[in-house]
C-alpha cells in the first residue's frame, strides 16, 4: 500500500513538471516586441454583448485591420472577464504581455485601471465611461445624456399616450446620465407626458428586462428608452412578443449603445415590422480607434479626460431612423444644434434634471 | 493491532489522494478530447492553464488569492454539513459579512492592532447572524433550512446593495476604500508575487480551517454538533440540547461565510460595489466542501483546486486561444469528474460494507 502510495504520488509530480514544462515555453512567448500592440478587457459582458463592450471590440478590431495586425499578442486582443474579481489580473494579464495600450471597457473596472496604472507607471491604459486620475490612463467619456435628450425628443413626439418608459441597468451615476437626459428631452418637447423610471439592478438579465417592459406596456406605456445592455434584449423580445399579437398595435423600443434596429426585427404573417424606433449610439468603437491611433502615432493622450459628445458624433441617434416621422427627425435636429451651441444645457443628473424641469415652467 | 491501524491509515491516505488526481486526470482527459473536437490544441490549452495558475510569482500570487474565500465558503458549508444542515446560504452569509467588513473597516481610524480584528470580528458576527435566523426556524418552527437560506440570499443581496447606495455612498455605486489599518493588503506579499493581489488573508484563512478541525474533533461540543448530525433523537436521548446545538452549528458556519466576505472586503478590493448578481464564491463552497469530502484539510486542498482552475483558465484565451465559453466548459468538466469521483468513492465504501 506504501508503495502505491508513493507511485500516486511520484505520478504526480511527474505530470506536474511535464506540464509546468510546457507552460515556460507558453509563457516565452510574451516576448519579441516591434510592432505596435493593443488588447482591452472586457466586463462580465463579453464581446457579444449587443451592447458596448462588442463596439469596443469592433473599434479594436477595424484598428488591427486598418494597420494589418494580427489577432493575439503582438497584435489586438480582448480578454473577458467572468466576475469583478477578474478585472485587475486581466488588466495585469495584458501588461505581461507586453501590449502597448491597455483598455478597461466599462465604469465598473475604474479601480482595477487606476491601481494596476498605479503598479506600472510606464504602460499606457484607457478606461472607457469614467475618469481615472493617472498621468498614464486616458479616460474616454460620453455625454450620454446629450444623446439621450435627443432620442427623448423623438420618444415625446412619437408617444400617442403621453406614457414613456425609461429601464436603467443599475443605479449608478452612468446611468442617471441617460435617465435624466432622457426625461429633460421629453419634457422639453412634450410636457404632458410622463416617463415611468425602473432599474432592473443588473445589465446581463434578460428575463428581468422583459418582464418589467410586460408591465410598463400593460400599463399603456407606448415607448421605452432602455439604458441596461443585455438585459435590454428582453424589453426587445417582449415587444416582439406583444407585436406578433397584434400587429396593428404602436409600441417601440428605443436601442441604446449600438445601432439597434436589428434587434427589433418581427415577422407577422408575412409582412415584416421593426419595434425599435431608434437607438441612442455610443461611439465607443470611434473612441478606442481615436486613442489607439493617437498612441501608434506618438500622441497617447495620459491623464486626459476625452469627452466625445454631439459635436464629435460620438453620441447620437442611429443612422436607421425609418420608424421616425420626418417633422420629429427636424425637431431632433434643431435641438441637436441648440445643445450644440450651448443654448440648451442637458442636465446630467436628476438634480440637474429637477433644475431644468424648473426652467420649462 | 498498530499495524493494522497503521497500515489502514496509508490505506485511506493513498485512497485520498489517488481518487482526486485521477478524477483531475480524467476530467482533463474528457476536456482535451472535447478542445480536439473543437480544432484547438490540448496540450497548449493546459500548459496556459496551468501557467496560468502557477507559472510565476504574479500567478501565484492570484491563486492564493482566489483560494482565500474558496477555503473560508467551504469550511463553511462543510461544518454544516457535518452537523447534519444544508447551508446554501453561504452566499449570503459572505455579503452581509462582507459589508459589515467594509462598514467597520471604512468608520473608524483605530490601530491596526485592533481595527482590523474588529473588522473580521464583525464579518463573522454579521454572517452568524445572518444563519442564525434559519437556525432559529430549523430549531423551533422545522421550517427547512435549504428554503430559508436560499431567501435569506436575496435579502441579503439587495439589502446590502441599498445600504451601499444610501449609508456607504452618495447615491453612488461603491463605498470608500477602508482605512489601511483595517487592510489586509501588503506591499511585502506584493512586492514579492509581481503587484497581485495576494493578502494576508491565506493565514486566517489556514487558522479557520485548523480551529474548524480543533472544533470538531477534539473537543466535546464539537463531538455534540456531529452527534446531533448523525442522529437528532439518539442525540437528545443522550442528553443533548438538539435545538441549541442546530442554531450553534448554523451561527458556527454563518460565521465562517461571514469571514470569507471580509477576505474579499479587506483583501481582495478594499471596499464593496452594488452588486449586479451573487459572487457564486458561496455555490461554489458547496462543491470545495464536498470534493474536500467535508474535512478541514481536504477543504484546503480542493480549495486549491479551484482556486487555481479559475485564475489559470483567465490564461487560457490568450495563450492558447481557447475560447472562453469552452474554457468554462473544460473547468465544469474537470470539477464534475472530481466531484463524481466523491460518488464513486462513496458507492465503493459501501460496497465494501455490504461485503463485509
Amino acid at each position: 500500500m506504501k508503495k502505491r502510495f508513493g507511485f500516486a504520488l511520484s505520478l504526480m509530480l511527474a505530470t506536474g513538471m511535464l506540464l509546468s514544462a510546457c507552460g515556460g515555453q507558453g509563457g516565452d512567448n510574451a516576448g519579441g516586441k516591434d510592432t505596435f500592440s493593443v488588447a482591452m478587457v472586457t466586463d462580465v459582458g463579453g464581446i457579444d454583448d449587443k451592447s458596448f463592450n462588442q463596439s469596443a471590440w469592433e473599434g479594436l478590431q477595424k484598428f488591427g485591420k486598418d494597420n494589418g495586425m494580427k489577432k493575439g499578442r503582438g497584435g489586438y486582443d480582448y480578454l473577458q472577464s467572468s466576475s469583478d474579481a477578474d478585472y485587475a489580473t486581466n488588466l495585469n494579464k495584458l501588461v505581461r504581455s507586453d501590449f502597448d495600450v491597455i483598455y478597461g471597457i466599462g465604469y465598473l473596472m475604474g479601480d482595477a485601471v487606476k491601481e494596476v496604472a498605479e503598479q506600472n507607471p510606464k504602460k499606457h491604459f484607457a478606461i472607457v465611461d469614467t475618469v481615472v486620475d493617472e498621468p498614464n490612463v486616458a479616460s474616454i467619456t460620453f455625454k450620454e445624456h446629450e444623446g439621450s435628450f435627443l432620442v427623448g425628443v423623438v420618444a415625446g413626439l412619437t408617444t400617442k399616450t403621453n406614457k414613456i418608459g425609461f429601464i436603467g441597468g443599475m443605479e449608478i451615476p452612468l446611468i442617471e446620465k441617460f435617465e435624466s437626459g432622457f426625461r429633460a428631452g421629453v419634457k422639453a418637447v412634450n410636457p404632458n407626458a410622463k416617463v415611468e423610471v425602473q432599474y432592473a439592478g443588473a445589465f446581463d438579465q434578460a428575463d428581468k428586462g422583459k418582464a418589467i417592459a410586460s408591465s410598463m406596456y400593460a400599463s399603456g406605456i407606448d415607448v421605452i428608452y432602455h439604458a441596461a445592455g443585455g438585459t435590454g434584449n428582453g424589453v426587445f423580445s417582449e415587444a416582439k412578443d406583444l407585436k406578433k399579437k397584434d400587429p396593428n398595435r404602436e409600441i417601440w423600443v428605443i436601442g441604446v449603445d449600438k445601432d439597434q434596429a436589428p434587434e427589433g426585427v418581427v415577422k407577422v404573417d408575412g409582412k415584416t415590422y421593426n419595434v425599435t424606433l431608434t437607438s441612442m449610439v455610443k461611439r465607443v468603437d470611434v473612441a478606442v480607434y481615436d486613442v489607439a491611433k493617437r498612441s501608434k502615432e506618438g500622441d497617447f493622450p495620459g491623464g486626459k479626460t476625452l469627452e466625445y459628445g454631439l459635436p464629435e458624433n460620438g453620441v447620437g441617434i442611429a443612422p436607421t431612423q425609418d420608424n421616425i416621422k420626418p417633422e420629429v427627425l427636424k425637431a431632433v435636429d434643431e435641438w441637436k444644434q441648440k445643445i450644440i451651441k450651448g443654448e440648451v444645457k442637458v442636465p446630467m443628473t436628476r438634480k440637474e434634471y429637477k433644475q431644468f424641469e424648473a426652467s420649462l415652467k | 493491532m498498530k499495524l493494522s491501524e497503521l497500515k489502514k491509515f496509508f490505506v485511506s491516505a493513498s485512497s485520498a489522494f489517488v481518487v482526486p488526481v485521477l478524477a483531475v486526470l480524467l476530467g482533463m482527459i474528457v476536456g482535451a478530447v472535447v478542445m480536439i473536437a473543437s480544432g484547438y490544441n490540448p496540450l497548449a490549452g493546459y500548459s496556459s492553464l496551468l501557467y496560468g495558475a502557477f507559472g510565476d510569482p504574479y500567478y501565484i500570487g492570484e491563486t492564493i488569492r482566489q483560494t482565500t474565500p474558496y477555503i473560508l465558503a467551504g469550511l463553511a458549508v462543510a461544518f454544516a454539513f457535518r452537523t447534519g444542515l444544508f447551508n446554501i446560504g453561504v452566499e449570503g452569509q459572505l455579503i452581509v459579512g462582507w459589508l459589515a467588513a467594509v462598514w467597520v473597516g471604512v468608520s473608524f481610524e483605530l490601530p491596526k492592532a485592533i481595527h482590523l480584528p474588529l473588522a473580521i470580528l464583525a464579518a463573522a458576527l454579521a454572517g452568524a447572524l445572518w444563519a442564525f435566523i434559519p437556525g432559529i426556524l430549523k430549531a423551533y418552527l422545522r421550517v427547512h433550512e435549504v428554503i430559508i437560506t436560499i431567501m435569506m440570499n436575496y435579502i441579503a443581496l439587495h439589502m446590502t446593495n441599498a445600504i451601499i447606495r444610501s449609508v456607504l455612498s452618495e447615491e453612488g455605486f461603491k463605498s470608500k476604500q477602508v482605512h489601511e489599518s483595517a487592510s489586509l493588503r501588503s506591499e511585502f506579499l506584493e512586492s514579492i508575487t509581481y503587484h497581485s493581489s495576494v493578502h494576508y488573508g491565506i493565514i486566517i484563512a489556514i487558522i479557520g480551517a485548523v480551529i474548524m478541525w480543533f472544533l470538531l474533533e477534539k473537543t466535546t461540543k464539537g463531538f455534540e454538533l456531529r452527534a446531533v448530525g448523525f442522529n437528532q433523537h439518539a442525540s437528545q436521548y443522550a442528553g443533548m440540547n438538539v435545538k441549541a446545538n442546530i442554531i450553534l452549528s448554523m451561527a458556527i458556519s454563518g460565521a465562517f461565510a461571514g469571514i470569507a466576505g471580509a477576505m474579499e472586503g479587506l483583501g481582495t478590493f478594499g471596499n464593496i460595489s452594488v452588486k449586479a448578481g451573487f459572487t457564486g464564491v458561496g455555490f461554489d463552497g458547496i462543491a470545495v466542501a464536498l470534493i474536500g469530502g467535508n474535512n478541514a484539510f481536504g477543504i484546503l486542498l480542493s480549495a486549491l483546486l479551484f482556486g487555481a482552475l479559475k485564475v489559470g483558465a483567465l490564461e487560457m484565451p490568450s495563450s492558447a486561444g481557447v475560447p472562453t465559453e469552452l474554457v468554462d466548459i473544460i473547468i465544469a468538466l474537470i470539477i464534475f469528474f472530481v466531484a463524481s469521483s466523491y460518488v464513486i468513492r462513496l458507492l465503493l465504501s459501501r460496497l465494501k460494507k455490504g461485503a463485509e
